[in-house]
């Protein structure tokens, strides 16, 4: 394998991971959480600025993680007996002002010029080694996390949430209280998150506001929604073909040459929003089909 | 042991939809709820339940004031109520319907799934008998692995009895149980509630057809406008001239 398709696979298990929350999240709750990018972008900084003042990395992961687990608790208890569009609402502000605190909190974060020289997974190791190993604990990560998350979807735990997803109100009724598996819900997909986040600046080693736009959120419901919403199936392979399409349409400067490097990244979000409609029209339900069809 | 209401108040705006409502329910008998539409008997129940808050007004279960309580805690506190329109978890099995109707799961928490997986094995197959039990019960073992969304009205309201049972509580309210349910399927549906109630279970129901609800229940209270008019045995009740002109003026 080269570097090139180690360094893919990274990002596309990265995605992986933030899918697995949103699938805990709303394909199992039914929660619209539009604001995932706030608890990657959390994870990542956390995990960033603890390393760059010498914690250790074995340390500073878990703590990208309860941070950013910690960070969905408030949002949690102000928002969730909020009705479902509102609640959207709320996740997509709450993301903006993640990014817009990072941006301006200098002493911080450094603000747009962001944090560079993050330290590597694996530093003592040199080039493609080093790659390898990273690819390896990410993707161990990632298989404990698809367990933990089927772990939970055939749980009494689970059935509870799909009760509160197909009527929130009876779940009252029969006496258990929504709002609290809710912000549970709400937490651990916050902290897998948070933990794809770290993954993220500990690969790319240098990150910056920018790269905490509501967009990223957005993949990761496309990855969803093309997965199959409600599968942890779905997850793992909407993020995959999110990745080929997103990395697949540079090679389109090849077949379409008269077009610009600059329009290019435009086209390629293009082709992965066409990608998505084409989804919606021909199979709504997913790859892997929807918790509709079981 | 009673349910009782003590003039709750509830206005939307400027309509009043409970106007000092007055009513003792015994916790072990079948009692009956009727009224013309618009007379405030769902909204009662919405406020007897927790899905609504009263305005003045005091409710007591048991001796013990429930005014104050969640939703969730009413329930916990031995009051269940089902809806007018079925609320099935539609994407659940019938039999998922009713393992998850049952209370104080450990297997509910994060915790105990990840870290009692023993405990959480043993209160599963112990549901999972009840479940039976009811499933049997209500004659619903044709469509126990079905989606509940895929099964008809009778059905669906017969599943929300199922759940209310699961959570073993002292008293159902059962808002319109035989509404779109065929004539068939309404004798049996009558026959379980007598049948749970002579197992202490006791009913508060509301219910249009009130050919079968005299038949089902040993009390009743009228509403109309927001107060109870009469309340007593159902042929008596049904005999008081208020009642006659409010409600039953033409039918009669």
């Amino acid at each position: 394998m080269d570097a090139y398709l180690a360094a893919i696979a990274i990002i596309a298990l990265i995605y992986v991971l933030l899918s697995l929350g949103l699938t805990l999240q709303y394909g199992l709750t039914g929660l619209i959480n539009f604001g995932h990018v706030g608890f990657f972008a959390i994870g990542a900084y956390t995990s960033a600025l603890l390393a760059l003042k010498g914690v250790p990395l074995i340390l500073t992961f878990p703590a990208a993680a309860v941070l950013a687990g910690l960070s969905a608790w408030p949002i949690g208890l102000v928002s969730l007996r909020l009705r479902d569009d509102y609640f959207a609402i709320v996740t997509l502000g709450f993301s903006e002002v993640v990014r817009i605190v990072i941006t301006s909190e200098k002493w911080l974060t450094n603000g747009v010029q962001g944090v560079p020289g993050i330290p590597r997974l694996f530093e003592g190791l040199q080039g493609f080694a080093a790659q390898a190993a990273t690819l390896a604990v990410i993707l161990a990560v990632t298989i404990v996390a698809v367990w933990m998350i089927l772990r939970i979807a055939k749980s009494p735990f689970g059935r509870l949430i799909e009760a509160i997803r197909d009527n929130e109100e009876a779940v009252k009724a029969l006496g258990k209280d929504p709002a609290s598996f809710k912000i549970q819900v709400l937490i651990v997909g916050a902290a897998i998150a948070g933990v794809a986040g770290a993954f993220y600046a500990h690969y790319i080693t240098y990150i910056v506001p920018d790269q905490f736009i509501p967009l990223v959120t957005f993949y990761v419901w496309m990855a969803v929604i093309m997965g199959g919403v409600g599968r942890v199936s779905g997850a793992v392979v909407g993020a995959a073909i999110l990745m080929v399409f997103l990395e697949g349409s540079r090679f389109l400067r090849d077949i379409v040459p008269w077009i610009s490097e600059v329009d290019m990244a435009s086209v390629r979000i293009g082709v992965v929003g066409l990608l998505l409609i084409l989804f919606v029209m021909f199979r709504p339900q997913g790859l892997m089909g929807d918790y509709t069809k079981r | 042991m009673t349910l009782e209401i003590r003039n709750v108040t509830k206005a939307f705006g400027g309509f009043q939809a409970l106007d000092g409502v007055r009513l003792s329910v015994p916790l072990d008998s079948l009692f009956g709820l009727i009224g013309p539409n618009g007379a405030g008997k769902s909204t009662l129940f919405s406020v007897i339940s927790g899905f609504l808050s009263a305005d003045q007004g005091e409710i007591t279960l048991g001796g013990r004031r429930i005014d104050g309580l969640s939703a969730p805690a009413r329930a916990r506190a031995g009051m269940v109520r089902t809806f007018q329109v079925p609320r099935e978890f539609s994407h659940l099995t019938v039999r998922e319907n009713l393992m998850a109707a049952a209370p104080a799961q450990t297997g509910e928490g994060l915790f105990g799934l990840f870290f009692r997986p023993g405990t959480v094995r043993r209160e599963e197959a112990a549901i999972a008998a009840r479940v039976e039990e009811t499933i049997a019960l209500l004659k619903l073992t044709r469509v126990a692995d079905q989606p509940s969304g895929k099964l008809s009205g009778g059905q669906k309201k017969l599943l929300e009895l199922g759940r209310a049972l699961m959570v073993e509580p002292r008293l159902i309210l059962l808002d319109e149980p035989f509404a779109g349910v065929n004539p068939v399927l309404i004798g049996e549906i009558m026959e379980r509630i007598a049948e749970l109630n002579g197992r202490g279970i006791g009913f508060l129901v509301i219910e249009h057809d009130l050919e079968a609800l005299t038949r089902l229940v040993s009390r009743m209270a009228v509403m109309d406008r927001g107060r109870v008019l009469a309340e007593g045995e159902p042929a008596a009740v049904l005999d008081e001239p208020q009642v006659r002109e409010a409600y039953l003026g033409g039918l009669s």
